[in-house]
């Protein structure tokens, strides 16, 4: 708890300067509309009117605070007004792409290790992958597996996955390649099989290589399910709740839309560290 | 001739480098008999652990022939003829004292029961018996090295392969550790080639003492100790011990007068 104070100084310091920027960047509407019904503002109404608008450029924080709690706890879950529906439907797509691209990551890093071709051919395609925008990339991930039949949320995961299997190939194979020569010697002097190194040696030994390789892939996972769900036409998720606010200028469902994708990204980054945590104590790595 | 343990002739190992072939050793012959406990010494680079390495089958003669228990290393490796402690102890941290030691046995297919007893007994043969539940990090650097050998002694290979086992420690923990592996030696009556560029440890410890030099790395003198089987740490300060340990040291100084 001896983070509590710096952490509360600086949550209230970004408080602080969202509410002077919600003020000067609503304050031209305000004056606009005192103009016309003929009123004067005082410094008193204007920082009224600025926090309170229906679609401000930046909404306050309150207004971002309301919509969530109406939108959460208010509504229920099956409604489509709900942001926890949306939620669920933008983690389902996140959890499937993480494992999938965990998956993919760790198969791909096992094959580099143990394969000469593999190790000279696959990493620059690896690379090379991840420089392609992914916002260009994802609608026609999405209109090419709608053309074979596959919809909902496997594109979805597809585009998660593309993003987050790329940190678990460059930390699997740093931690497949950890130990040192005299580890394998050692296994060689025990005609050790390659199975029995890989399952006794390499795999426990790349452990905390895989925790902070998932970590990234996991942030980078739900950019991706977000990402993969604005060119579906906004049916659900919260890319959705995004694009639909973006069309009508519903800044406030945007800004709530956002604060929950931070919170639901804080939450899964967080359960990684945890496990991780456990993990690597239990082995004694950390 | 097939009654040695260990048996080179003519050995010669050359590898290649960036910087051109080097010559680590070159016309190595050397007979160890069972029950040996043979010392290599030498300065860096004079091919003490290569030879060691060519007997564990971890590198590769360019030219004699090597055999153990009149076998290639290959085979020997393959049939588990040895057991072979590296300079650090490299005990996996995410297992038990208990646990590294039974690594070795379950790659090699022991049944649990057997596994179980196996432990105790080299636990207690190292003077461990009560960590096998401690993981590494709880015990000292010694200890540690202790619980390397009993893991290489785990499996029953008639032949022990030491690279610098102690040469991390410190004096006192060294001592204690010398003597320590004497004691086991002559309990399990294994033939032992050991790696060190102590004087004092080469000749406290060894039947034969094998003294070598670089560049190329070659034997160039063989010392079969006159000192009795049951050495207390004090023997070093007797005249033989100090006649053996000279003569060492005139080898070591031998071979640095050709450069």
């Amino acid at each position: 708890m001896r983070s509590f104070v710096p952490v509360l100084t600086v949550v209230t310091g970004i408080f602080a300067v969202w509410y002077l920027a919600a003020i000067w960047l609503n304050a031209p509407w305000a004056y606009d509309k005192a103009t016309r019904s003929g009123e004067v503002l005082t410094l008193q109404t204007l920082i009224a009117d600025t926090w309170s608008q229906d679609k401000p450029k930046l909404p306050a924080p309150h207004q971002v605070g309301i919509e969530i709690w109406e939108t959460t706890v208010e509504k229920n879950i099956t409604s489509k007004r709900s942001l926890i529906y949306h939620s669920w439907i933008t983690l389902s797509a996140t959890l499937l792409g993480f494992a999938l691209g965990t998956g993919l990551g760790i198969a791909l890093a096992i094959g580099i290790v143990y394969n000469r071709t593999m190790d000279m051919s696959v990493m620059p395609w690896v690379i090379a992958s991840q420089t392609i925008p992914i916002l260009a990339l994802a609608p026609m991930i999405i209109v090419v597996l709608n053309a074979v039949g596959i919809s909902g949320l496997l594109p979805k995961a597809m585009i998660s996955m593309y993003l987050s299997f790329f940190p678990v190939v460059v930390g699997m194979v740093k931690g497949l390649r950890s130990p040192d020569a005299m580890q394998l010697d050692q296994m060689r002097t025990w005609n050790a099989s390659p199975a029995q190194t890989f399952w006794r040696l390499r795999l426990p030994s790349s452990m905390p290589y895989l925790f902070t390789s998932l970590k990234v892939a996991m942030a980078a996972s739900l950019v991706g399910a977000i990402v993969g769900e604005l060119p579906t036409g906004a049916v659900a998720g919260l890319g959705a709740r995004l694009l639909a606010g973006s069309y009508f200028g519903q800044t406030i469902q945007i800004w709530s839309a956002l604060l929950m994708a931070a919170a639901l990204a804080a939450a899964l980054v967080s359960l990684v560290g945890l496990i991780q945590r456990i993990t690597l104590k239990r082995m004694g790595m950390a | 001739m097939n009654a040695s343990v260990i048996s080179a002739n003519r050995l010669d190992l050359t590898f290649q480098t960036n910087d051109g072939p080097v010559h680590a050793l070159k016309d190595v012959s050397l007979d160890v008999a069972k029950g040996d406990f043979v010392s290599f010494i030498g300065p860096s680079g004079c091919g003490k652990t290569t030879f060691l390495r060519c007997m564990a089958d971890l590198e590769h003669p360019t030219g004699g022939q090597i055999t153990i228990n009149g076998v290639r290393p290959e085979e020997a490796r393959k049939a588990r003829a040895y057991g072979y402690v590296f300079q650090a102890a490299g005990l996996y941290p995410w297992r038990t004292i208990g646990g590294n030691i039974r690594l070795p046995l379950e790659i090699m297919g022991y049944s649990k029961e057997d596994q179980a007893a196996r432990v105790a007994r080299v636990l207690e043969l190292v003077e461990l018996s009560g960590f096998e539940k401690k993981y590494p990090w709880q015990l000292s650097g010694g200890m540690q090295q202790r619980a390397s050998i009993a893991r290489a002694l785990a499996f029953d290979a008639d032949i022990l392969l030491m690279d610098e086992p102690f040469g991390a420690l410190d004096e006192i923990v060294r001592d204690h550790l010398n003597e320590q592996l004497l004691e086991l030696w002559k309990r399990t009556e294994k033939t032992i080639a050991f790696v060190t560029h102590s004087i004092p440890e080469a000749v406290y410890l060894s039947t034969k003492i094998v003294v070598m030099s670089p560049r190329p790395g070659r034997i160039t003198d063989v010392i079969d100790s006159p000192l009795p089987p049951d050495r207390p740490l004090d023997i070093r300060d007797t005249p033989e011990f100090l006649e053996v340990a000279h003569r060492v040291r005139e080898g070591l100084r031998a071979g640095h007068l050709d450069d």
